[in-house]
């Protein structure tokens, strides 16, 4: 790869784990713990909405997350041409 | 056949079972040792890092842990997961790009300095050890709980086996041990679980019958009709708040401690080196980011079951044993007595057990039953009347997760004595036959060391969990990403960041825990943050001055910032220019 296909790469590779890391953190860091108690008035079940995003679904999401990000730099991969067999 | 009788078999036959593998993976070059030449397939490589990662006490303790918490527990959940995302888009990749053993050697590479080598190996040894005195001793006691033998002997039984093949197989045959210790962890978690919540809620996965609400059977189970239809966690929050605790799904820790732990313990987990080097293991770059997807989703399967088990167990230990007469206590109960695990001391002399706020032997108190966390899971299959094969397993299932997660530990020490401090520092021109043995030879001094921290438990192993953490957190995780996402990033400021870093979280924590315990209270704290959660001010400290003392010094040579800019995209590593 030459030097400007290197940075094009480097650059959507961040822009993806930037905005992989945006929902991470709004998952876990806000949803999870500083509008804990707000988002707990609203119920999915039995689930207070807060509890549930600090107790399951921010794991959830993150192993999502962990999924489209290796499917989004697979492709990368392809559109640079550096896939790993 | 007996629970002991199982729990013998299912035990002897997963030792046999790692012994074999030890011997069919045994490691013949320090590529092997290292690294297992490269060559373990993804979603191996998952399974083997969850079984690293999920210890003595993510399998034994942490549900009960988080039964007693309510949802300030979750930082233990998220803290414990989120890291994993960190470490595939931060760090998994580019370590593997970069292909060699250890985390010293990345960081002496990158910051061209044999100094700074010293500096991580010294940290890479002292957090594995931390961590590592606590794995011996949950062989032991799941010895002495289930088998009825000592937990010296327990340790010493333990020791021989991670003995023979950490030092037989090193990485491979650790990485393919961990992949069957990880099948018989999870098995051996997730069937009383199942069972526990069909039984209760009549859904099959306790993730979702958590939420759900209570059906003709569990009420039954609960001794209460009145809580047929009504959802679990209400029932839950109902009869805590009955005992005068708080509701189960609000927490009383104020937010910003949280936060901050939550933050310590997920970059702590990203700059853990028995974590790391597991990326080296994998083929290619894009294995690696798979296999932390791997090994996420191969955690989340535990982490999520847990809270599930911690809302179960409590709400049915608290209405079988609450206002029962004790000559009516269930049987599993009167098992579990003997361990010490639970108790009952009848304050009032009524005959009657009951559980309230403070402790057990505090005739202050009116509570008059001790729990301890730990039987949440151990006593999960007894409480579910499951058959004694079950309970067996969860023996078999805690030595799994114990002796998975000291072998991973034990080869980061070993490599950091023979790959970073002898053939990296002392006698750089030795030969890899003689490095394999020191590797060898360090690992088996290791395992005694960590033995008899199993056998004599120093008081102070507790307190300093947080260090493993909070060090990780502020040495590894900064310098390791700027490493990577900054090519100017250079050998003076991560010099000067580490140094700031362990020095203020160490500070911080000997003096809450040591020096000054009695104001180890949010009065008393930083802002409110706890020792536990100091991890992330000291990580960002090391920025901060890693970044201020890079710029008033020298840029890195250009063959390291090329370096850098070749770990950014798949493909061989092309040579340094000037070597």
């Amino acid at each position: 790869m030459d030097a400007a296909k290197q940075q094009a790469y480097w650059k959507e590779n961040l822009i993806i784990i930037v905005v992989h890391l945006a929902i991470w953190f709004f998952v876990s860091f806000f949803c999870g713990i500083m509008i804990v108690d707000q988002l707990d008035s609203v119920r999915i079940g039995g689930f207070p909405l807060g509890f549930w995003f600090a107790n399951q679904g921010s794991m959830v999401t993150f192993v999502i997350l962990i999924a489209t990000y290796v499917y989004m730099m697979n492709k990368l991969d392809i559109k640079y041409d550096v896939h790993e067999g | 056949m007996s629970i002991l009788t199982w729990t013998w078999i299912l035990t002897g036959l997963s030792f046999a079972l790692y012994i074999y593998i030890a011997i069919a993976a045994r490691a013949k070059s320090t590529g092997d040792f290292y690294a297992a030449e490269q060559s373990v397939p993804p979603i191996l490589n998952g399974m083997a890092t969850g079984a690293d990662w999920m210890s003595a006490a993510s399998f034994i303790s942490m549900a009960g842990l988080i039964s007693f918490m309510g949802r300030d527990g979750s930082f233990y959940l998220m803290g414990w997961t989120g890291g994993y995302v960190l470490l595939a888009m931060l760090f998994g990749p580019y370590l593997r790009k970069y292909g060699k053993f250890t985390i010293p050697q990345f960081m002496a590479d990158r910051y061209y300095s044999n100094t700074i080598r010293v500096v991580s190996l010294c940290c890479a040894i002292f957090v594995s050890f931390t961590y590592v005195a606590g794995q011996m001793r949950g062989v032991g006691v799941v010895f002495s709980r289930f088998m009825g033998v000592s937990i010296n002997m327990g340790v010493i039984i333990g020791m021989a086996l991670v003995f023979f093949y950490a030092t037989l197989g090193g990485m491979k045959g650790i990485t393919y041990t961990q992949v069957a210790q990880y099948c018989v962890l999870i098995t051996a978690y997730l069937v009383p679980a199942i069972f526990i919540s069909m039984m209760f809620t009549g859904v099959p996965i306790p993730q979702i019958g958590m939420g759900s609400s209570v059906t003709a059977g569990g009420a039954a189970i609960l001794g209460d009709p009145g809580t047929q239809g009504k959802y679990l966690l209400d029932v839950l929050n109902g009869i805590q708040t009955d005992l005068g605790f708080a509701n189960y799904t609000s927490g009383i820790r104020p937010r910003i401690d949280v936060w901050f732990i939550t933050m310590s313990l997920m970059i702590g987990t990203a700059g853990l080196p028995h974590i790391l080097i597991r990326f080296f293991t994998v083929p290619k770059m894009r294995d690696a980011r798979s296999s932390a997807g791997y090994a996420l989703f191969f955690i989340a399967l535990l982490y999520t079951t847990a809270p599930s088990i911690a809302v179960f167990a409590r709400t049915n230990f608290i209405k079988s044993i609450h206002n029962v007469s004790y000559a009516d206590a269930p049987s599993w109960f009167k098992n579990w007595e003997k361990t010490g695990l639970v108790g009952f001391s009848d304050k009032n002399g009524d005959g009657v057990m009951t559980i309230a706020k403070g402790v057990w032997n505090d005739p202050k108190s009116a509570n008059e039953v001790k729990i301890d966390q730990d039987i949440m899971v151990l006593a999960n299959p007894e409480i579910a009347k499951l058959p004694n094969w079950v309970v067996g397993l969860i023996g078999a299932g805690g030595l799994a997760a114990a002796l998975s997660t000291a072998a991973g530990l034990l080869l980061v020490i070993s490599a950091a004595i023979s790959h970073d401090l002898m053939k990296g520092v002392v006698t750089p021109n030795m030969s890899e036959s003689a490095e394999l043995w020191w590797a060898r030879g360090a690992a088996g001094v290791a395992v005694c060391i960590a033995g008899l921290f199993g056998i004599y438990p120093p008081g102070f192993v507790a307190q300093v969990v947080a260090f493993a953490f909070g060090l990780a957190a502020a040495s590894f995780f900064p310098c390791i990403l700027m490493g990577v996402f900054n090519k100017k990033a250079n050998k003076e400021g991560a010099m000067a960041g580490m140094i700031v870093g362990i020095v203020f979280v160490a500070a911080y924590i000997i003096y809450f825990k040591f020096v000054n315990p009695a104001i180890n209270n949010a009065d008393g704290w930083w802002f409110g943050i706890s020792p536990e959660g100091i991890g992330t001010v000291g990580a960002a400290l090391n920025f901060i001055t890693m970044y201020v003392v890079g710029k008033l010094t020298p840029e890195p040579p250009q063959e390291i910032q090329d370096l850098v800019g070749n770990l950014r995209y798949p493909g061989k590593l092309a040579p340094p220019s000037h070597h």
